[in-house]
């Protein structure tokens, strides 16, 4: 991104303190913020952009949540959403530290298998566990159970609803 | 070294091991047949854990630990056990491990044998989980292999039948994706191998797939075959059809080579004719005898010195 489109996109509501998720996959910010549980109840002020061009000529969205700090899930489940996503770190106006997401190698009870007959669905004292694959460039999840695989379509959808 | 290891999933056992295995199942089976006593596990216990029933499994578990001189405790009605109450299955396993020295668990949930291992104090066997993975019966099936032919490389072993549900053909594909052998499928269409099972596998260049039976009979060394169900099929005319063009019945044995050997896990229904049970060929029941050896070589080699 270059300096110009960045000044002109945090311009537009420039941030305190905060995160900006910048290079949200177009029409995903919603799910973003659903994953982060930021409903409008929850008293961050959030700002909100979706199909915004981007300076590499591509649409994207963004958001903005003041005072919010991002934990390790919470960078997982946007990686999930939005695996080119990149975050901001606002403190006092400035960006403070700027990074992409990378999809986690191993996800901790955030994602409900799939097979309804996985030990994991049962009422057992146990949290889900994945582990990633790669198969040429398509990530699979692995069920550390029932050894059962997820596509990050199918995670999406189950972490979504 | 299995010793002190549970046993999920036949990846848990090196190729070492699993050769180990055979040779002390092999002395195992010679004992035994000389009416040697064994009393490798004197004093020791097995908890057999058996929430779906398996008649068969459970009784070669509980032979073998008889036959090395260790004793069972089990639950004799699935029905009645704690499990009906609404017991979790970890529940169940701290108790069971804090009773017995080794525990052998079939459940109908896949990845249970996993978390029946991560609470038990005890060494965990794996009897079956779901439709996932059956270790002991695999490597039993290996061993019978391996009886015949000395090894797993350069051979061609086809796998028939019901490849989607046959939870016996899951574990025993990748075991023998670890060798150097070739392996055919041969399934009706809507009972092939799941891609879960073959994005796990090592080695995918050497499996072929097929629905023509003919096109492997006279190539393959080994035919692995399984029970197709009448219950997967929403027209019996289909299961007709498919139970015609996959069983082994004379005229097919008849086309197969001398040196070749067929295999099943039993119990078989329609797929195999008993009329080419006394051929040399049909491996099956010795497959099925040969379970108690290997299971006898796992437990002694999980509890044993070593
Ligand atoms: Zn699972």
């Amino acid at each position: 991104m270059n300096k110009l489109s960045e000044e002109k996109t945090l311009k537009i509501s420039k941030i305190e303190d905060g995160i900006v998720i910048d290079h949200i996959h177009p029409g995903s910010a919603l799910e973003v913020l659903s994953v982060l549980k930021i409903t409008g109840k929850s008293g961050f002020t959030v700002s909100l952009l979706m199909n915004v061009r981007s300076s590499n000529g591509n649409n994207k969205d963004v958001v903005k949540i003041e005072k919010k700090k991002l934990r390790k899930k919470e960078l997982d489940l946007i990686s999930i959403i939005s695996p080119n996503a990149t975050i901001n770190i606002v403190e006092n106006f400035a960006i403070k530290e700027k990074f992409n997401v990378s999809l986690p190698e191993r996800v901790d009870d955030i994602i409900k298998c799939q097979n309804q007959n996985c030990v994991t669905n049962a009422k057992e004292p146990v949290k889900t566990v994945f582990t990633m694959e790669k198969k040429g460039d398509t990530h699979l999840y692995r069920c550390h159970y029932c050894e059962r695989t997820m596509t990050l379509e199918e995670i999406r959808n189950s972490i979504t609803k | 070294m299995l010793k002190k290891k549970d046993i999920v999933n036949i990846g848990d056992i090196s190729n070492e091991d699993i050769f180990k295995v055979f040779e002390n199942a092999s002395q195992f089976k010679k004992k035994l047949s000389k009416g040697e006593k064994i009393k490798s596990m004197d004093g020791r216990i097995m908890a057999t854990l058996f929430f779906e029933p398996s008649t068969r499994t459970r009784l070669s578990f509980e032979s073998a630990m008889h036959r090395l001189g260790g004793s069972v405790i089990t639950v004799s009605e699935p029905k009645s056990s704690s499990a009906s109450k609404g017991e979790t299955v970890a529940d169940t396993i701290r108790m069971a491990s804090s009773y017995s020295d080794i525990i052998v668990m079939r459940h109908p949930m896949e990845g249970a044998a996993r978390l029946a291992a991560e609470f038990s104090s005890v060494p965990v066997i794996n009897g079956g989980d779901g439709s996932g993975q059956h270790p002991t019966q695999t490597l039993l099936d290996l061993f019978t292999i391996w009886e015949k032919f000395g090894n797993f490389n350069g051979l061609h072993i086809t796998l028939a039948g019901d490849l989607k549900y046959g939870r016996t053909v899951h574990s025993l594909i990748r075991a023998l994706n670890r060798f150097d052998a070739t392996i055919s499928l041969v399934s009706p269409a809507s009972l092939e191998m799941p891609d879960h099972i073959i994005s796990t596998l090592r080695n995918p260049e050497r499996v072929i797939k097929s629905t023509n039976l003919d096109e492997v009979l006279n190539r393959s060394d080994v035919f692995y075959i399984t029970r197709i169900q009448k219950e997967r099929f929403v027209d019996l005319n289909d299961y007709a059809k498919v139970i015609g063009s996959y069983s082994f019945d004379a005229e097919t044995v008849s086309k197969m080579k001398k040196t070749a050997i067929m295999l099943h896990p039993l119990p078989r229904v329609d797929e195999i004719n008993p009329e080419v049970d006394n051929d040399p060929r049909a491996m099956y029941f010795r497959q099925a005898e040969n379970g108690v050896f290997v299971r006898m070589a796992i437990v002694d080699m999980i509890l044993g010195g070593e």
